[in-house]
């Protein structure tokens, strides 16, 4: 199958292993990957932000790198830009009068999958320890973001993938179902009250006693992380995908840092 | 949207305990800084939140109950003149008598009035959100009108002069002995040995109500539910205090918003399954009160009620917001809200908090002004209150259509754009094209010398500064994504190969 990816805004220019590491999986399983070139952003930071006339130029834009047939499906390892692209894309187009672009984006919208759905639903990964050679001897937690959780149902997709990663020890997070404070721009139009939920949502993963928590959207996952990190803790942030793509020979590691390298294993 | 109620086609908007009278961030700062709070109401969410879950899934029909309510609502709303017309007939024949009130003001003058005709001081009143939202306490005091409220929480803050803070648990920001303080300072007669037990606050409140109720000659109430098709009132309650009210006095004087409306008995009853299993977590509530008009020698003889618009033609006539119309107001949302938990009612400024206050607030009073304005921004987005909503209201999708509508109306008012103004549209020009992006990303080296050698941005200029006040951020990558694959992979693949798993490239990131 030829799988387009998005890599989404953040990832591309914060997090490219997450980005490296989809590839990554996605090759693994004898897939071809590409690259649309044109891409950048699902706009959705416009959208929930209310700047929808602003959104407009984002939105075709990615509608115009993902509407080709150079692919049979596309990925981005993110649910909430997903989401974005499943959801808000026709609303936008509907909104500035362009139903050629509503229609288009549609199209896009149903052949996009968030990673985790593309791999349970479309690729048939039910162990990712023997499909994937997924290896990483950790103690994880696992927080599933808001717009996974419930603009896609991604149900326990994740953390069934998660689950069958060899040496992998994954403890449940308590409230793991809470948002985790970010969105978007809520963490600074409401800063207070983002930073009182993040507050309760990092309590939560240290008291799990987890080296890192993971969890399929970079945004959120930096949140957390940064917080984690004023708060002077060692418990770091790392998406899924660097999980899944992690293996004995390559394994990801830990360094207690927010940001996470590749290299030699730590143990 | 045709004209509605005689109303012009610009929108009316309503008045009273609706407003905001300062902006949520700022509310919410002052309300966060209370520990106590915060802890009462992180209980008090979490014990409604997991009865509820309990109970709801107790009904394999659930969804199907929540798509029912929702289309009963939007049936309601498209055809509400007809029903209206057709529930005053019905009321007015059984005895009742019918006003109308475009707002506040004029439902308060109504009823001030029906009280002044009695030639009462006193009433009783049934817990009421529609009063709380015209308040009509307050002018009734102006009046020279005591109004007692019989609930035990609204009770409680009554007597402690505040407000309320929940809809369905009006004193849910208050513990025990916080009520023991209350009553012994506040209520008359009070046994001065009370303690903090609710056993034996309940009984000193009902001591105190059971006077009221059989000396007031005239009761107050909202309703939950109107039936069209007999003319019907209906409220729903736990205590018994509300049927007390009801019953006892001479004249019933219900204050009820149009939107309350139901066509017919029928549908009242897949509400009855909705209402109390989303609000207090029950099967069934304790006490349903139905009446319709007048039974000679049976309860009040003198039957009114005040059909209160108050914004509601302006909510109605907002085609992606008028569902927030369908609200019964049962509270599920905002025990499931991450915000309404941390910050408590108060900060909403208005008689309807968490979720649904932030999109109603607004449809029925306005968005122009900055107070009103900050409140569909008080979310996280996070969806809990859509699922939660028992007639399913999308109130994210609400929110993100109330901000782009006070954008939009700020678009080319201010001398100056703001910050986020400029960064919007900053950020729409750089991310509507991969090569721009793919050039900025090029500066991405910049962000890691700023940084520093801890690889940590703790401090960032302008509004973002709202980040760095709890969290740092990574120092960027060396090279983005876009620029790696444009590298190793297309230029590998001109040069006819690929190179290896990529995780085991060394060149990216920190």
């Amino acid at each position: 199958m030829r799988i387009a990816l998005f890599a989404t805004c953040i990832v591309d220019a914060m997090y490219p292993r997450t980005a490296q590491a989809t590839v990554s999986i996605l090759e693994r399983l004898g897939h071809e990957v590409v690259f649309p070139a044109g891409q950048a952003c699902c706009g959705q930071m416009h959208v929930n932000s209310g700047y929808l006339k602003e959104a407009v130029p984002v939105v075709a834009n990615h509608v115009d790198a993902f509407d080709t047939e150079e692919y049979d499906v596309a990925v981005a390892p993110s649910g909430s830009c997903v989401a974005s692209v499943k959801h808000q894309h026709p609303m936008v187009a509907r909104s500035c009068g362009d139903t050629a672009l509503e229609t288009r984006a549609a199209a896009v919208g149903a052949r996009t999958y968030e990673l985790s759905e593309l791999l349970v639903d479309v690729l048939g990964v039910t162990d990712a320890g023997a499909q994937l050679g997924s290896y990483f001897p950790h103690r994880v937690t696992y927080h599933p973001s808001c717009h996974g959780m419930r603009l896609l149902r991604l149900g326990d997709r994740q953390s069934r993938l998660l689950r069958t990663v060899a040496g992998i020890d994954l403890v449940d997070l308590p409230e793991a179902d809470q948002c985790c404070g970010f969105g978007g721009t809520f963490s600074i139009k409401n800063a207070d009250v983002s930073s009182a939920m993040l507050e309760d949502k990092a309590a939560n993963i240290r008291t799990t006693g987890a080296e890192l928590c993971t969890g399929g959207d970079a945004s959120c996952l930096m949140h957390i992380g940064g917080g984690l990190s004023r708060q002077g803790s060692n418990v770091t942030t790392l998406h899924l995908a660097e999980i899944l793509a992690s293996t004995m020979g390559a394994p990801a590691s830990v360094t207690g840092d927010v940001h996470v390298s590749t290299g030699k294993a730590t143990r | 949207m045709s004209t509605f109620l005689g109303m012009p086609s610009l929108p009316v908007f309503g008045s009273g305990n609706l407003h905001a009278a300062e902006s949520f961030p700022k509310a919410a700062h002052r309300e966060l800084g209370n520990a106590q709070l915060r802890a009462n109401l992180g209980h008090a969410t979490h014990t409604i939140r997991d009865k509820r879950l309990q109970v709801v899934s107790e009904l394999p029909d659930w969804e199907q109950l929540r798509d029912a309510g929702s289309a009963i609502k939007e049936s309601v709303m498209a055809r509400l003149p007809e029903l209206l017309e057709q529930f005053e007939q019905n009321f007015t024949a059984r005895g009742g008598v019918i006003h109308w009130a475009r707002d506040a003001s004029e439902a308060n003058e109504i009823v001030a009035g029906l009280i002044r005709d009695t030639g009462e001081t006193e009433v009783v009143k049934v817990k009421s959100m529609a009063t709380q939202e015209i308040g009509l306490n307050e002018y009734l005091e102006e009046q020279g009108i005591a109004a007692f409220e019989t609930d035990l929480a609204e009770l409680i803050v009554q007597l402690d002069h505040d407000k309320p803070s929940h809809i369905l648990v009006p004193a849910i920001h208050k513990n025990r002995t916080e009520i023991r303080d209350i009553f012994l300072r506040e209520m008359p007669g009070a046994d001065p040995e009370l303690t903090d037990n609710p056993a034996v606050l309940a009984m000193a409140a009902r001591a105190h109500l059971r006077r009221k109720f059989l000396t007031a000659k005239v009761a107050v109430s909202g309703a939950n539910f109107a039936l069209a098709d007999s003319g019907t009132l209906a409220v729903v309650e736990s205590e018994g205090n509300g049927r007390m009210c009801l019953t006892l006095p001479e004249t019933l004087i219900t204050v009820m918003g149009v939107e309350k409306l139901l066509p017919s008995w029928q549908d009242l009853e897949v509400f009855m399954q909705l209402l109390p299993r989303s609000s207090t977590g029950e099967r069934m509530n304790p006490y349903t009160s139905l009446w319709t008009g007048v039974t000679e020698g049976d309860g009040p003889q003198n039957v009114h009620l005040v059909l209160l618009d108050n914004g509601r033609s302006a909510a109605l006539a907002d085609e992606m917001g008028r569902s927030a119309l369908h609200c019964i107001r049962c509270s599920a949302c905002m025990n499931v809200c991450p915000v309404y938990e941390r910050t408590g009612g108060h900060a909403y400024g208005s008689t309807y908090p968490g979720p649904i206050g932030a999109i109603l607030s607004p449809l029925l009073t306005g968005i122009e002004s900055e107070e009103n304005s900050s409140l569909p921004y008080a979310s996280s987005l996070c969806g809990a209150c859509y699922d939660a909503c028992p007639v399913k209201i999308n109130i994210p999708d609400i929110l993100v259509h109330l901000r782009s509508v006070d954008v939009d109306s700020q678009r080319g008012k201010k001398k100056l754009p703001s910050q986020m103004d400029v960064g919007m549209s900053a950020a729409s020009w750089a991310l509507s094209s991969g090569k721009r992006l793919g050039l900025l990303e090029r500066g991405l080296p910049l962000g890691r010398l700023a940084a520093g050698r801890d690889k940590k941005i703790k401090k960032l200029p302008g509004i973002a500064a709202g980040w760095t006040q709890s969290r740092d951020i990574p120092a960027p990558p060396a090279q983005s994504f876009r620029n790696w694959w444009a590298k190793e992979r297309q230029g590998a693949e001109q040069h006819g190969g690929k190179t290896q798993d990529t995780t085991q490239n060394e060149e990216t990131g920190a």
